[in-house]
């Protein structure tokens, strides 16, 4: 198992072999965000801008009105919400092609607490116009989307995690920005999920399944630009759907698929993430065991709203 | 190790609390497989001398409305503040164990919500100046006398929001607030200082004449080794007494040494945060407290 940052800096590194037009601009979090692969394999495509994270946005689209695509290199949580005014209006204002590569997103950062949880990016990033918002489920599409995103024309968003997790998908597979991709079949209950709480989701599963329950798991690593259509023809005609996210129950994933629902009607929503309270400095398994998030835990809640659905 | 009988009793007391102060930082860290290191060794002395000799507290009343402030602007490095905190009486040493485990006290970065004795929240580096602003025009205009002291880091002061109070504070004649600039040379991955040895980090401010820099700005600057107990004191009281008669805002720029106090840690980038093994436990305690245990100055 590989953590997705890892995978970025390796990537990117071999990117920028050949092509000269990729740089990464870094807030002094280098050997966090493993951009010091970068710095030790591509020198001339590293960037050091220090602990400026408004001027190394600013930096950045400054670069790319001169053809650069450059990726940018720091926590999530000091572009989402510290730097968020250059990043709407340089980058999202002007479809500028940076790439906002939001590292140790989510509730699970190494034990930095609350100041560093970046659990509201989904519900920014995907309120902003012109912005795609991708959040990889592991190591192996991590690379693909990468490798997508270092050719598109746009401001990309996308949601790393700093630990790895058990792949959800081979190391073969190929992202496509827009499509849900069903990773489990189970008729009881619809279970969607992003980022790499899709692995957790998947164990959580199969917690069901010694239950009797069937799940099916479907995965969303784009939440914008999102093909409905295909989401609800994998839905079809389920009534129990749960949304499980890394992330605030209140404008992320369960936010995007509540939208999408409400425009028909028959099914059950239930929304499993992060009540709307902050979180706290700890290891991860206190943390997803504490905040819902472990497969046991989603398995208890799907199994909950299960109970309440009106069958 | 300097003769004892060359530092005045008070010095001693000083240099005993800091040791101990830094033997929490690395072995906490160390229990706790969490938090950072070199910052907070950096500030130890710095941190030591003023909660303990210059800062108007009282440990069994935090939330004394007269209080001294003081803001950890670099709040990555809240296992040093702890520390001191815990040593002045804010909570029990034993407190410290708890360290970044889930449901403490003591958080990864200082919770002003939770842990008594923390006036403001930090982490996201380079807002902890302008609280301290807030803090000192409101003891102006509620005609306080309280003194606001804020702690930043040489890689923090990057952050343009610095800046911002930099230039404001002098229009403010906020003479009631002192920055202190743990000048510790390195921040946590910055710049190679030369060709080819990428382990060998250049000073984030090595290219700014930091003196001349606030001096324009308007603020009175002191600069000291902030190693030194007579020069950190001195200085502690040169911008106290300033309070309410200069007009303008005091900058400490205390030179120091990341990773001071352990051999191993001293000047090493890579211990901007990091987990002691057990024998590098046993050498940083022999380092701070067995010669303390020598000395006989264990208290
Ligand atoms: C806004 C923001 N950007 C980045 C970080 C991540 N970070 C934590 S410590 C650090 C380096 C700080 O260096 P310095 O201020 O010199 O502190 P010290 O050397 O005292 O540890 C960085 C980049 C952060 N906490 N906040
Ligand atoms: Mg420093």
């Amino acid at each position: 198992m590989k953590a997705q940052r890892v995978v970025w800096g390796e990537t990117l590194a071999e990117i920028a072999s050949t092509d000269p037009t990729l740089v990464v601009l870094d807030g002094d979090l280098a050997t966090s965000t493993r951009a010091d692969i970068v710095a030790d394999k591509q020198p001339d495509a590293f960037i050091e801008v220090g602990i400026a994270e408004q001027n190394m946005v600013g930096m950045a689209f400054g670069m790319s009105t001169l053809g650069y695509r450059p990726w940018l290199s720091t926590f999530g949580v000091f572009l989402t919400h510290r730097a968020i005014d250059q990043i709407r209006m340089l980058v999202s204002q002007t479809k500028a092609p940076v790439r906002i590569a939001a590292a140790y997103s989510g509730l699970l950062n190494g034990s930095s607490g609350k100041t560093h949880q970046d659990i509201e990016d989904f519900a920014i990033m995907r309120a902003m116009p012109n912005m795609t918002v991708i959040a990889p489920a592991d190591e192996y599409e991590a690379a693909s989307v990468i490798r997508w995103a270092a050719e598109h024309p746009g401001p990309v968003y996308i949601r790393f995690a700093r630990d790895a997790v058990t792949p959800v998908f081979p190391e073969d597979h190929v992202f496509e920005v827009a499509k849900p991709v069903a990773v489990r079949n189970g008729s009881d209950v619809t279970l969607i999920s992003t980022g790499v709480q899709t692995s957790r989701t998947l164990d959580a599963a199969n917690i069901l399944a010694e239950a009797g329950i069937e799940a099916q798991v479907i995965h969303l690593a784009t939440l914008k630009p999102l093909d409905d259509a295909a989401l609800l023809s994998l839905i079809g005609n389920q009534e129990n759907v749960v949304t499980v996210e890394d992330h605030s129950r209140i404008g992320g994933l369960g936010g995007l698929v509540a939208e999408l629902l409400s425009e028909r009607g028959g099914t059950r929503l239930t929304r499993i993430g992060l009540e709307d309270r902050w979180s706290e400095s700890a290891p991860n398994e206190f943390l997803l065991e504490k905040y819902g998030l472990s497969a046991e835990r989603v398995a208890e809640s799907v199994k909950a709203s299960l109970l309440i659905t009106a069958r | 190790m300097t003769a004892v009988d060359h530092r005045s009793h008070d010095h001693v007391e000083l240099d005993t609390l800091a040791r101990r102060a830094r033997w929490h930082i690395v072995n906490t860290v160390a229990t706790s497989k969490a938090g950072h290191i070199g910052g907070p060794l950096s500030a130890a002395d710095l941190l030591t001398a003023l909660y303990f000799r210059q800062l108007r507290i009282d440990p069994t009343n935090p939330s004394n409305p007269d209080r001294d402030r003081f803001i950890l602007s670099k709040g990555h490095c809240a296992i040093g503040l702890y520390s001191v905190l815990a040593l002045r009486g804010y909570f029990p040493e034993e407190e410290l164990a708890t360290f970044d485990h889930g449901d403490s006290r003591l958080q990864g970065h200082p919770d002003m919500l939770l842990t008594p004795g923390v006036d403001a929240s930090t982490g996201s580096l380079g807002q902890g100046l302008s609280a301290g602003a807030g803090m000192a025009l409101a003891a102006k205009r509620l005609e306080k006398d309280f003194h606001t002291w804020v702690m930043v880091g040489d890689g923090e002061i990057e952050e343009g929001m610095i800046w911002e109070t930099v230039i404001s504070a002098p229009r403010f004649r906020l003479d009631n607030l002192t920055l202190i600039i743990d000048l510790n040379g390195l921040q946590q991955y910055g710049w190679p200082r030369g060709e080819g040895d990428r382990f060998d980090r250049s000073e984030p401010m090595g290219h700014v004449d930091l003196e001349a820099v606030f001096r324009g700005f308007g603020w009175q600057t002191l600069s000291i080794d902030g190693h030194d107990w007579e020069e950190i004191l001195t200085a502690y009281a040169t911008a106290n007494e300033r309070r309410g008669v200069a007009g303008t805002p005091t900058v400490i720029i205390a030179n120091t040494a990341k990773g001071h106090g352990i051999s191993f840690t001293r000047g090493t980038y890579k211990w901007h945060n990091g987990i002691a093994t057990t024998e590098e436990l046993e050498l940083a305690h022999s380092e701070l407290i067995a010669e303390l245990l020598l000395e006989g100055n264990d208290r």
